[in-house]
């Protein structure tokens, strides 16, 4: 089974709302696809029906070959999701609730420990690791959620804003752990940091009011608007003005090794 | 280990891990021996019998299974552990189940805290115990049915206190919908079916019976059936909050 995901004409209202609206793209192994768009443009939304959380209003998409609407269970397994705002049980402790997601995700005996262990050590919780989560920094809590969402190995990542609330230091390592772990995976993430494209991303696609305004390397993102001075006007100048059609095909960008 | 014990497990550590777990079980058992010796007159009554206490659960559950049921699903709605849960993989049917039998395990622990109760009455005389094992399973099938209720109105609302309340609303017409008071009023306005339609459906009445001694299959099948409609309910209301 080949690691991708493929979205299908995605669409999701919510009432007369048109949150995400016909959204189609493929993303194979190797790739880190950054996913970027203004606040309400429908970033959440669509990783949340990727995520199998929501149910997609038309269009379909699949993980790894598994439809999201027909096998949502085959989908959730093969994927690690960290939720907006990365939320966790208040009154539990990042050991017990990691080792609570690793009984769910299919783990026994000694392999608990194991995959526990590994995923406290990727993302450095050594030192919280029995304060209860109510009690953690916003940079910590984030940390619990990406090591909920490593600590399977799975094929395909998708973190909704993976460095927010973090500092300087602790971004600087989860895009260290990010591009370590891309080499096999499908790997999703929202971001507002638009360095971040630049420093983890080898694909970039920009939707604004559901609609994807434009899907290139960041590189390709420089060149769609030539007058532009950097990824924040050319973000301004694809978000904030009438919509363009997609000027610049996606052409697969080999991942840089 | 299984998906539903997991869960379980989690969730009933999770009453634990905070003082609701304390509050609630010196809570009911202040309440129990309100009711079993200043009102229900335990001593008075010279019997060797539980019934004072057992007479008192259905008021008694009215108002604290909805305390324990309303955070079942509002909580998870509220700090957003929803969406980190259902992107697991578990099914609504494993999360609806496990939560589910967590609160009613503890609302199984509450009612083992009555027996001390239970062994002063087998010190004071030779009360039937039959009757009285009978009458403890009962108030467990009582509470799982208060409860899948509660669990529901938990899962319609990311609000605690908006669960809460409508809980107690609704266990209170569950409760009282067959006494005398009740169909009394409503015997003028409604036909003879209907009245007996609504009695079928209290609590009270058929708890009553099994305090008495009259274990009828009839009511055990009522509390279970209305169980399993509970969580059903709960897993189509979950399934339809996530589609909004």
């Amino acid at each position: 089974m080949s690691v991708e995901v493929k979205i299908d004409r995605l669409c999701k209202s919510f009432g007369a709302l048109r949150a995400v609206d016909d959204v189609s793209f493929t993303v194979h192994a190797g790739e880190v696809l950054g996913f970027l768009g203004p606040n309400g443009a429908g970033k959440s939304t669509t990783m949340k029906m990727l995520a199998g959380f929501l149910p997609p209003s038309s269009g379909t998409a699949q993980v790894c070959g598994f439809d999201v609407i027909e096998a949502p269970l085959e989908v959730k397994r093969r994927i690690g999701y960290l939720p907006e705002g990365a939320p966790s049980y208040a009154e539990m402790t990042p050991r017990g609730f990691l080792t609570f997601v690793a009984h769910v995700r299919g783990f026994s005996g000694a392999e608990v420990g194991r995959r526990v262990d590994a995923a406290v050590a990727a993302t450095s919780l050594f030192d919280v690791l029995d304060q209860r989560f109510e009690t953690l920094s916003k940079g910590f809590k984030r940390r619990v959620g990406l090591a909920q969402a490593i600590l399977h190995d799975p094929d395909v990542l998708i973190l909704d804003e993976p460095t927010d609330g973090l500092d300087p230091n602790q971004k600087h390592e989860v895009r260290g752990l990010i591009r370590r772990m891309a080499e096999d995976k499908v790997i999703i993430l929202s971001t507002h940091i638009l360095e971040e494209v630049d420093a983890v991303c080898t694909r970039a696609v920009l939707i604004a009011e559901g609609r994807i305004r434009a899907d290139a390397s960041p590189a390709g993102l420089l060149e769609m608007v030539p007058s532009a001075n950097g990824l924040d006007e050319v973000f301004r100048a694809l978000t904030l003005g009438p919509e363009q059609p997609v000027t610049q095909a996606h052409t697969p960008v080999e991942p840089s090794a | 280990m299984n998906m539903t014990a997991i869960l379980f497990k989690r969730e009933l550590r999770a009453y634990f891990a905070t003082p609701v777990a304390f509050v609630f079980l010196v809570v009911f058992l202040v309440l129990c021996g309100i009711f079993s010796f200043q009102m229900g007159g335990f001593f008075q009554r010279g019997q060797a019998d539980m019934v004072s206490l057992f007479r008192s659960l259905p008021i008694l559950y009215m108002v604290l299974i909805p305390a324990i049921g309303m955070r079942l699903w509002a909580e998870e709605r509220r700090s957003g552990t929803i969406e980190m849960l259902m992107t697991l993989p578990v099914s609504t049917a494993q999360a609806v189940l496990g939560k589910f039998l967590a609160a009613w395990a503890f609302t199984g622990v509450a009612l083992a805290a009555t027996v001390p109760l239970w062994v002063t009455v087998n010190y004071l005389g030779q009360p039937d115990n039959g009757v009285i094992v009978a009458s403890y399973l009962g108030a467990l099938l009582m509470a799982g049915a208060y409860l899948s209720l509660c669990a529901c109105f938990s899962a319609l609302t990311d609000n605690q206190v908006i669960a809460f309340v409508l809980s107690v609303m609704v266990c209170l017409v569950f409760t009282l919908c067959g006494t005398r008071v009740v169909i009394g009023y409503l015997s003028g306005l409604a036909p003879a079916a209907l009245l007996d339609l609504i009695t079928s459906l209290s609590f009270m009445n058929r708890f009553d019976a099994i305090v008495r001694g009259v274990v009828d299959a009839r009511d055990v099948l009522f509390f279970l059936s209305f169980m399993a409609l509970g969580m059903f309910a709960n897993v189509v209301i979950i399934d339809r909050s996530k589609a909004r």
